[in-house]
């Protein structure tokens, strides 16, 4: 007994001292292992058009959202005023009282939306394409307001009410239900896609992402450490969350994340307003960048490039994602989800990411020649020297920092608690595509939460590059199929749209308040 | 329109007593007695992804509880004694049900306990009662 203690004893200790060095290749093993192994997916979705540097997937994006805008009539603008009315409750019947309500379905999709994405997606997005990134960033958001309208609406038109009162929604169930409705084929087809690439989403952008730069933002804070720790201790908290069912975890993060959020806004404010003799200044720089480039890699496209992939990353517009969020809302009206959720890209990118990108630009992050006005490029050539050779978090929790030193605390506290409350919600949809896929089921169930977690460690560990890429992947291949789908369902959308303004119009809709 | 006596109740003691005075009261003036339990709900809060989904199966089963273990002894209890008696189940937040319920037709008094169920958060936040005294549309009795 004695000698095996000993032993048990020596090899504990042996282990602890060679830790350090263990953990570090551990780390590179993993981030080895899934670059490699995520590689060819992340260039045939980023592949450019032949002759160009143009990714045909941001190209997809635009092309739709800007084909919803035009479709539905610039709704986003003429519906605005209608959807805060929606969200504070003024057209809901006091009879509908305790159910989910348009502010809760509103409020957890934009949970799961505003991520590590509207904190460090903006910073390697303007690390790259520059200021001029800015401004494309905002014209996406504004313009996937519409395809968020659309997917949201068709969400709940196409739901599954169950006898035991749950309720089941998406684009799985839009794609099956709407497409057999219009009598159009490979409408199961389209679900699957999306599902498998649903998956995979959610635990890259979903995942992978949030571990790793919640990883990065704490390192910044406390010093250099294995990711995997990292990685280990947030799997087990969404571990004990998601199959423990431990739900005072979950409502306390989805508690707290609003404040942050308004925090997070409200001091980006401030910085910006102490700046203020530089505001036109950073406004020029983004109006400028936006169409000469600045000296960015890739020049004008380069930057539209960068201001288009973080603003779709960012709100999930096109995705499908928030459809799944939206589909439980207790409403006689699909379109009043659709109301409600085109202002989640609003608030998602053209405030929240905008006031990122304004706060990294304003307090002169990024290193230009101070005569021609032109970004200084790193060695390699993709990225825009930054004044402490910063990218990802670390550049946005340095800006911060520069006005308010304290800063980087409580955004590290911030982006643990957004990434947590993304992980969720990801969680969720993943498992919802995964149910779908595989039927429902408490192993199969498991089996999904289980491998959500292992891929928490995974993200902590693996560097930003090889999980931003794969991450950002996934979900546009969600967006491929979704605004397929979407194209094919979106007359009866404009149906809904037309019917519900017109009795609107006539006074039929109730007003309550 | 009949006269109407509102009285708030949520099965502590204090409400029992509540009860038993509204019930004097309507005795005594041939008043009707609406009976009104409310869920505590906010439209304004923040829910997981599957407390969503599952929140309108969860909400049928709060009511059925509600009528069940609460508002149907009492209902029962009350059956022979001759009063026109109703109840009203809402969700929202207490004090302002209560006062649209007093809003309605007929509605003349309204009777709640001094106390519910959460005695210390009463003390840090405010009542009920305190709040439907200074802003109920009828009279108010406040039972200790």
């Amino acid at each position: 007994m004695k000698k095996l203690s000993a032993a048990a004893l020596a090899a504990t200790a042996t282990l602890a001292v060679s830790a350090p060095a263990m953990a570090q290749s551990i780390d590179e093993q993993v981030n080895a292992l899934f670059a490699s192994s995520t590689g060819w997916f992340v260039n045939f979705i980023f592949s450019p058009f032949p002759g160009t540097s143009f990714p045909w997937i941001v190209a997809w994006l635009v092309v739709a959202a800007t084909i919803f805008t035009l479709y539905f009539g610039f709704i986003q603008f003429r519906a605005f005023p209608h959807s805060i009315a929606l969200v504070r409750g003024d057209y809901s019947d006091p009879d509908d009282a305790g159910e989910v309500s348009h502010f809760q379905a509103l409020a957890t999709a934009l949970s799961g939306t505003v991520g590590l994405g509207n904190i460090a997606g903006v910073a390697v997005a303007v690390g790259i394409g520059g200021p001029g990134a800015t401004f494309w960033m905002i014209l996406a958001g504004l313009m996937g307001m519409a395809s968020k309208f659309t997917e949201c609406t068709l969400g709940v038109k196409y739901r599954n009410e169950y006898a035991d009162g749950t309720v089941s929604g998406g684009p799985m169930y839009y794609m099956t239900k709407g497409f057999e409705e219009r009598g159009l084929p490979a409408g199961k087809v389209l679900a699957v896609l999306f599902a498998i690439f649903c998956i995979l989403g959610s635990l890259g952008g979903g995942n992978m992402f949030q571990a790793n730069q919640a990883h990065a933002q704490i390192e910044n804070v406390v010093g250099d450490y294995p990711g995997w720790i990292t990685g280990v201790v947030f799997a087990a908290i969404v571990f004990v969350v998601i199959v423990g069912g431990l739900k005072s975890i979950a409502s306390v993060t989805e508690k707290v994340v609003p404040f942050m959020g308004v925090l997070y806004v409200v001091t980006a404010l401030v910085i910006i307003l102490m700046n203020a003799d530089k505001i036109g200044w950073a406004l020029g720089q983004i109006i400028d960048g936006a169409f000469t480039g600045l000296g960015v890699a890739g020049g004008l496209v380069g930057a539209l490039i960068q201001g288009f992939k973080r603003a779709a990353f960012s709100n999930e517009a096109g995705v499908g994602s928030a459809a799944i969020a939206h589909s439980a809302v207790r409403t006689k009206e699909p379109i009043t989800e659709g109301f409600v959720s085109l202002l989640e890209p609003f608030i998602d990118t053209v405030v929240i990411c905008t006031m990122t990108a304004l706060v990294i630009i304003i307090t002169g992050q990024l290193v230009s020649d101070p005569e021609t006005g032109i970004y200084l490029l790193n060695e390699g050539g993709g990225t825009i020297q930054t004044v402490d050779g910063n990218s990802g978090v670390a550049l946005t929790s340095a800006a911060f920092s520069s006005a308010f030193g304290w800063f980087q605390y409580v955004l590290a506290i911030a982006v643990v608690l957004f990434a947590f409350s993304t992980m969720i919600s990801w969680s969720y949809y993943g498992l919802k595509a995964w149910t779908f896929l595989f039927g429902e089921g408490k192993t199969k169930e498991l089996v999904f939460k289980i491998l959500f977690c292992i891929f928490v460690v995974i993200g902590a560990a693996a560097s930003l590059g090889p999980v931003i890429d794969f991450s950002d992947a996934a979900i546009f291949a969600m967006a491929v199929v979704n605004i397929i789908a979407l194209y094919a369902l979106m007359p009866i959308v404009k149906k809904e749209v037309n019917s519900y303004l017109s009795r609107l119009k006539s006074g039929e809709i109730k007003k309550f308040n | 329109m009949s006269k109407k006596i509102v009285v708030g109740y949520d099965g502590s003691e204090s409400s029992a007593n509540a009860l038993a005075f509204a019930v004097g009261l309507a005795k005594a003036s041939g008043a009707g007695l609406i009976i009104a339990h409310v869920l505590e709900w906010s439209p304004y809060t923040f829910l997981t992804p599957t407390e969503i989904e599952e929140r309108h199966k969860r909400r049928t089963e709060e009511l059925e509880r509600a009528e069940s273990a609460l508002l149907a002894p009492v209902l029962q209890k009350l059956a022979g004694s001759g009063l026109d008696v109703s109840t009203a189940l809402r969700y929202g937040h207490i004090a302002e049900t209560l006062i649209k319920i007093a809003e309605e037709d007929g509605v003349e008094h309204l009777v709640i306990g001094r106390t519910g169920h959460s005695q210390l958060s009463s003390r840090i936040f405010g009542s009920v009662a305190g709040s439907l005294a200074q802003a109920a549309p009828v009279p108010v009795t406040i039972v200790p």
